[in-house]
């Protein structure tokens, strides 16, 4: 069964603090599809991107990776793991007191006894991939915010992972440059086949890449299906997020009360 | 009222308890850092994923040679301060010409190692806390994770490998530098003679107190790097968390250094 999914997330609750971040959240993610992860700030879709890295410590529930559960695995299968997955984070973070090529470079020097000539052939033909050829040599610092997404890419890919996690590709660029992100992650996806994980609120991105969806709202799953599915979906609060509508008020009036008095009560 | 006053008492309770587990935590951490140090340092080489060498190489020079000529000009006046101390006091007596002995074993036993030790906690115990707590903040150190890249073996190792090696170097080099700096004035205050000078303060100088000099600024070294590091890792909350990281870790190395140098004084001289 754990061969037949790239990713299975399994009635997983996660906390923060006191505060419940994600509810029984499960879903399956098959080899070479591109699975959209959606919601809004608050949603609870970094906090299970934290855990399908194995960043944070489930409270219940399990994940699996390419098969491996993570939550049970030990160090040695986590690190073998992580040599095949791949994740672009939101903000790059590339490492800043490395140039752009030694970024991408940094995993194959790590992780294989390649030649440096070979590395560095290697890393540059990555960033040729995501249209950074010639600026191996820049500073992480020296780079637009669209050029940073597309070097973290660069670095996911470097590996050659089967699955490559992509948190917020389009967050802060302009459309032009996310349209091309876009272009590339299904390029990736179609020439490689690779199964890819994306997590984001922009809707456009979403409906273009996506093979299924799945909108997180409140730490809970509102729906999880194809593109068509989703954007048919009669549940008011999964229209609410197309329609781009802000949402109500969900508090009564005594708990809205209770709320702005509290402190008074304690004290 | 009793209800008031309860209430605050338990809240006093409950503040001790979280500051005494945050201290234990902290201790901790340290143990595990240098656990974790140690067997990547050890073990990693058969793994494929050793601490690179070049990596120690770089954090020696960051630490240990770019911090000379400022430790030069501190440990010389260091040393001159001494030597008119000493003089001052020992005029009393007429004794000013063993002035020499005091400066000796003042500096080789406890100057030396101390103002080392400070100054590297100001410059890279600071720097430390300032590079992995920005790390940590832009994400760094997670993508290290994910990438199977332990964050300990790339970033902590090396720094704690480099200090261990180059504070003890330092010592060494501020030892001769405010030895230097008193050589210096005894000539133009009592006329003695460089030759005069250093064959005396060699003669006064056992190795005993220049191993106590040395074993003293290995612990200092470790302390830097574990304050550093520890409080790197653990920032949280932006910009405003890497500040209070760089400013807890030069406040508490020094302190601690401080300390340490005492218990292990006392300890040394039974």
């Amino acid at each position: 069964m754990s061969d037949d999914y790239a990713l299975e997330v399994d009635s997983v609750t996660a906390y923060y603090g006191s505060r419940r971040i994600l509810d029984d959240v499960s879903l399956r993610v098959g080899y070479g599809e591109i699975m959209v992860i959606m919601g809004g700030s608050g949603s609870g879709k970094s906090t299970l991107l934290r855990h399908m890295l194995a960043l944070n410590k489930l409270a219940a529930g399990s994940i699996r990776v390419l098969g491996l559960n993570i939550a049970r695995a030990t160090g040695e299968e986590l690190h073998k793991l992580r040599r095949d997955i791949g994740v672009a984070f939101q903000s790059g973070a590339l490492l800043s007191s490395l140039t752009v090529g030694e970024n991408v470079a940094l995993p194959l020097r790590e992780h294989t006894d390649l030649n440096d000539n070979i590395v560095q052939i290697s890393a540059k033909l990555k960033l040729e991939v995501v249209n950074l050829g010639g600026f191996d040599q820049l500073y992480p610092a020296q780079l637009s915010g669209g050029m940073i997404k597309r070097a973290a890419l660069a670095r996911a890919l470097a590996m050659d992972p089967k699955l490559l996690f992509f948190d917020e590709p389009s967050a802060g660029l302009d459309p032009v440059v996310s349209s091309e992100l876009d272009d590339l992650i299904l390029k990736l996806r179609n020439s490689l086949k690779m199964t890819i994980v994306v997590v984001t609120h922009e809707l456009e991105s979403a409906f273009k890449i996506a093979d299924r969806i799945t909108v997180l709202d409140h730490g809970r799953i509102l729906i999880s299906g194809t593109v068509d599915e989703v954007r048919n979906s009669t549940i008011a609060r999964v229209q609410d997020l197309l329609q781009r509508r802000s949402r109500p008020s969900e508090l009564s009036a005594d708990d809205y009360l209770e709320r702005l008095t509290a402190h008074v009560k304690r004290a | 009222m009793v209800e008031r006053a309860d209430g605050r008492v338990q809240q006093a309770m409950v503040q001790v308890g979280r500051a005494a587990i945050g201290v234990i935590e902290e201790y901790g951490y340290w143990l595990t850092l240098v656990a974790e140090s140690l067997y990547w340092l050890v073990v990693g080489p058969f793994k494929g994923r050793p601490v690179r060498l070049s990596a120690i190489a770089t954090q020696m020079m960051v630490v240990g040679v770019a911090a000379t000529p400022i430790l030069f000009m501190l440990s010389f006046a260091i040393g001159v301060m001494l030597a008119i101390q000493g003089i001052y006091t020992l005029r009393q007596f007429g004794a000013e010409t063993q002035v020499v002995l005091g400066i000796a074993l003042s500096v080789v036993r406890e100057f030396g190692p101390l103002i080392t030790g400070i100054l590297l906690a100001g410059r890279s115990g600071s720097a430390l806390a300032a590079r992995i707590g920005t790390m940590q903040v832009n994400q760094e150190i997670d993508a290290l994770t994910v990438m199977g890249i332990d964050p300990v073996r790339y970033l902590a190792a090396p720094v704690l490998v480099a200090m261990m090696i180059m504070v003890p170097v330092l010592t060494l080099f501020a030892d001769l530098s405010a030895l230097f700096g008193g050589a210096v004035f005894c000539r133009l205050e009592l006329g003695l003679s460089q030759i005069a000078y250093w064959d005396q303060a060699t003669s006064f100088i056992a190795a005993a107190d220049l191993y106590q000099g040395l074993i003293k600024s290995v612990i200092f070294a470790a302390l830097i790097a574990l304050v550093g590091i520890s409080n790197g890792f653990a920032v949280s909350g932006g910009a405003e968390g890497v500040g209070r990281a760089t400013t807890r870790a030069v406040v508490w190395s020094i302190s601690y250094l401080v300390l340490a140098d005492m218990l292990f004084t006392y300890f040394l001289n039974r």
